[in-house]
């Protein structure tokens, strides 16, 4: 157990340091070659540096090795090798706009190493009920929960640090219910991933320095997709992140079709006072932020707040849930 | 103030993750088509993966109906 608090502190600690010291020199760094993108909700339309991917990725992958030094297995390398491939995944969109259907199916293939590495049980867990064996059927769940993970968490990414405020909150839900289960290596390995997200929101949060590009959200979205694999906790991270695969689900069936983020019309509009009220238009999508705001307008801190809110009241339905699987 | 339809919503999802989970512990899992006739194990899986497949379907259309029935004022405006 001694061990297991020492791996804690220090992966903790190396994961938010990480971050934390090598955004401000990646913020100067994309600046000054001018890899800039306006911020439109901003009073001015400020400039903000992107993608912020690369620090998000280097604090995963050094807070990864740590903790595979004190515990080395293969479930923690499986986490870092399809990171790091969703990494790989999501500078190629940052570089250039690729179709709609690219990410889905290029975040299938990052699963593969999971699959490679045995890093599975295709037993899916219930709480209270318990767990029922699939297993062909797992392999095509593990196949569809990168990109899932990876794209709910992209669809959030929609004003200045909800995608890393909300990964940082299911995080630590996540890690706080493989701890209630004692699988601690993962709860530790989620940890790191809840101090990563944590560190890179000092700089994304309102008003934004960087913003994560589709290399730091697919990052966020598919360590937490293998985090929920390998740690056999599927069903705990989905209920985590109900909130982001709300918006999922509400911007599927208001468009009916998957389409890439640029090509789709803003379900919000920007007031002279710069707060965000609920566009008219009949064509654009239905989404959490849009529900937010439907009421009355709000500014963009004021719907990160709501939407940390709603993170916060899933990841204790999620904690609840695992204390249910323990039963 | 967050609006009580999304905490709504939200707890409904969680109630249907719930729900899902027990029907196919309990009543999926443990059911075998080929009691009655013989079937061979793996068409009895596939079977049962389409049941499984049709439970999504079934899901996906009651968050809809949920969906339109929590947000009706929202989703107008």
């Amino acid at each position: 157990m001694e061990n297991q608090i020492i791996a804690a502190v220090l992966v903790s600690i190396v994961a938010f340091f990480t971050v934390f010291t090598i955004t401000p020199y990646l913020i100067k760094f994309l600046e000054k070659r001018n890899l800039v993108v306006k911020d439109y909700n901003r009073k001015g339309g400020a400039m903000v540096a992107r993608p912020g991917g690369i620090s998000i990725i280097i604090g995963v992958i050094a807070s990864e090795l740590v903790l595979y030094a004190f515990f080395p297995s293969i479930h923690i390398l499986a986490i870092v090798i399809t990171s790091s491939l969703a990494f790989c995944v999501g500078i190629v969109d940052d570089r250039r706009v690729m179709g709609g259907w690219f990410k889905p199916i290029a975040l299938a293939f990052c699963a593969i190493p999971i699959l490679l590495l045995g890093a599975y049980d295709p037993e899916l867990t219930f709480p209270i009920f318990g767990s029922v064996k699939i297993p062909v059927l797992y392999i095509g769940l593990v196949i569809f929960m990168i990109p899932i993970t990876g794209n709910t968490i992209n669809s959030i990414d929609v004003l200045n640090g909800i995608a890393s405020g909300f990964t940082s909150i299911a995080s630590f839900a996540l890690s706080a219910a493989l701890f209630v289960m004692q699988n601690y290596e993962i709860a530790i390995a989620s940890l790191a991933l809840g101090f990563v997200s944590l560190a890179f929101y000092k700089y994304h949060k309102f008003p934004s320095r960087i913003f994560p590009g589709d290399s730091g959200v697919l990052v966020f979205g598919a360590t937490y997709g293998s985090i929920a694999i390998v740690g056999h906790v599927e069903v705990i991270a989905a209920v985590a992140l109900i909130p982001a695969i709300m918006n999922s689900f509400l911007f599927l069936s208001s468009m009916k079709k998957i389409i890439e983020h640029r090509q789709i019309k803003n379900p919000t509009f920007l007031s002279d006072d710069y707060k965000l009220g609920a566009t008219h238009d009949k064509d654009a999508p239905i989404t959490i932020v849009r529900l937010i705001v439907a009421g009355k307008p709000l500014t963009e801190k004021e719907i990160g707040t709501v939407i940390f809110g709603l993170a916060a009241f899933s990841g204790v339905l999620a904690v609840i849930t695992a204390f249910w699987m323990s039963v | 103030m967050i609006p009580w339809q999304v905490f709504a919503f939200v707890s409904a999802m969680w109630l249907l993750i719930l729900l899902g989970g027990a029907l196919i512990v309990t009543v999926l899992g443990p059911f075998s088509f080929g009691g009655f006739v013989g079937l061979d194990p793996i068409l009895n899986s596939g079977i049962k993966v389409a049941i499984a497949l049709s439970l999504v379907s079934v899901w996906i259309l009651i968050l809809s109906a949920i969906k339109n029935w929590i947000f009706k004022k929202q989703i107008k405006s």
